[in-house]
């Protein structure tokens, strides 16, 4: 087992060498999984999530069907060696929790009324984790679905951010955590906006912070998410715009 | 399910300040704690909010700790919606809702670390106590949240440490669970541009965003957003100190 470090950051550096404001290198891609309706996968340093869409589709169980408009339900997973200590396969407590928010963070802006009795199913597959897959995969989701076509208010766009202690323990404010920084910050924020419209579509948090902390992260976060949201139009650019170096 | 009409009426008051059952916007219900109401738990507590009722049962074990934890004791928390407390609850194994209020009240008490998990430990690696927290809805009538995590509160800071000797669990022990300082959650409704504090079933049905705020010392220790709707910035952090706020009576609920 790994022992508690001394510090997370110091001196203004975290222990991969960022600064507290700075996320890791990512990329986005769409067209991943032929199959799909649309896909796409995103990359945040080591993490590596797959997203994949099939719908506007016949929707199963039957009960569920909504006459007025189209369920959306994200299934997210973690496949069993993306992880230190393998993961038992299948979806646990955790999975069906972070499913559920998922689901909720889209259901926001999927344009639903377009398609009564219909499901749209988003299958979040995580490749690799180095911690902030939830917004990792909800990134890749958001690409999958604009791929698929899915008519949307807007793209969703999430990053995560944290507290993390130095050698006094006093706590700094960082965003986009990766492992390190999960298992022994003292706070962490899965957090999304809807784009376009700006509301606040998902926010999960643990640790311990004051409302500045909270308030200071997400300034942070929402720099950081400006720079995500160009990175997912510029996927879909590259596959649907000719020209486009 | 509500019907339009009380959906409409539950805005329409809103308009004006008012909540169908005559409270204030920010105003909770009335709250009452009872603790140590079932002898063969090692702590318990029925929490009523309203016409919303919760008991909460703490039993103590003895197994083997995560591999990376080694020299930590375990906690487990569980919820279960039954369908004896509700018309919209259907029995079965726990369904997403039930796992949601679970782990939302595990992570208010994990990331407060108001339980001392490291005094649990028996023999490093191999032997400590888990703690099972296990929540049943007795009446569901909205803001479950809040109504389980003080249940939870109450049992875990009134519950026994059994000893352990020679294999055996002695449960009439006079030792306390390592209990340190309270946690509680306040959870609001968005509805319409409105924002309420503690909702009753009819307000849940009638919003289209939830959040729940988990506090301790006026920290804030969790969060969780529910509900397909969003929140603004200004909601967000109205919402928070509206929860920090509200964290000093619930504390007092539990005195």
């Amino acid at each position: 087992m790994e022992k508690k470090p001394k510090y997370l950051i110091k001196g203004g550096k975290r222990l991969d060498g960022r600064k507290p404001e700075e996320f890791r290198k990512m990329k986005i891609s769409t067209g991943v999984v032929k199959n799909a309706d649309g896909s796409a996968v995103a990359e945040f340093g080591k993490t590596r999530v797959v997203a994949a869409v099939y719908g506007p589709r016949e929707l199963h169980p039957r009960h569920m069907i909504m006459s007025n408009k189209a369920l959306v339900r994200v299934k997210y997973d973690m496949l069993s060696f993306s992880v230190e200590d393998r993961k038992r396969p299948g979806p646990g407590r955790r999975e069906v929790e972070i499913s559920k928010v998922l689901s909720e963070a889209f259901r926001n802006v999927v344009f639903t009324e377009k398609f009564p009795r219909a499901a749209i199913d988003v299958f979040v597959s995580v490749v690799q984790a180095d911690a902030s897959t939830r917004i990792t995969g909800l990134n890749a989701a958001s690409v999958a679905l604009a791929d698929a076509g899915i008519p949307m208010r807007s793209l969703v766009t999430g990053m995560t951010f944290g507290k993390v202690y130095d050698g006094k323990g006093r706590g700094h404010v960082v965003v986009d955590v990766f492992k390190p920084e999960d298992q022994w910050g003292m706070a962490d924020v899965a957090y999304a906006r809807s784009y376009s419209t700006g509301e606040v579509v998902l926010l999960q948090m643990d640790g311990n912070m004051t409302k500045e902390e909270f308030l200071k992260g997400k300034e942070m976060a929402d720099k950081a998410i400006d720079a995500v949201y160009k990175e997912q139009v510029r996927a879909l650019k590259e596959k649907y715009v000719e020209g486009l170096e | 399910m509500i019907s339009n009409i009380t959906k409409k009426a539950i805005e329409d008051f809103l308009k004006d300040g008012r909540r169908l059952d005559g409270r204030k916007p920010d105003e909770f219900r009335k709250i009452k704690v009872e603790t140590g109401v079932v002898e063969k738990a090692e702590g318990s507590a029925i929490v009523s909010i309203g016409d919303s009722q919760v008991i909460v049962g703490v039993k103590l074990d003895v197994g083997e700790p995560f591999p990376d934890t080694p020299d930590k004791g375990v906690l487990m928390t569980g919820a279960e919606l039954t369908a004896m407390s509700s018309g919209e609850f259907e029995s079965g194994p726990p369904g997403e809702d039930a796992i949601e209020v679970a782990r939302v009240v595990d992570r208010a008490i994990r990331e407060s670390e108001v339980i001392n998990l490291e005094k649990l430990c028996i023999t490093p690696g191999e032997k400590v106590w888990m703690v099972f927290v296990d929540i049943y809805t007795l009446n569901a009538n909205g803001n479950i949240f809040d109504a389980a995590c003080l249940a939870a509160m109450a049992a875990l800071s009134t519950a026994r440490l059994p000893e352990y000797k020679d294999g055996e669990i002695i449960r009439d022990s006079k030792k306390k669970l390592p209990v340190d300082g309270t946690v509680v959650s306040a959870t609001f409704a968005k509805i319409g541009g409105h924002i309420v504090v503690d909702p009753t079933m009819e307000e849940e049905e009638a919003s289209s965003a939830r959040i729940t705020v988990g506090v301790k010392d006026g920290n804030i220790v969790s969060l969780q957003k529910g509900g397909d709707g969003g929140f603004s910035d200004k909601e967000i952090e109205e919402v928070l100190g509206r929860a920090i706020k509200h964290s000093k009576n619930l504390l007092k609920a539990l005195k």
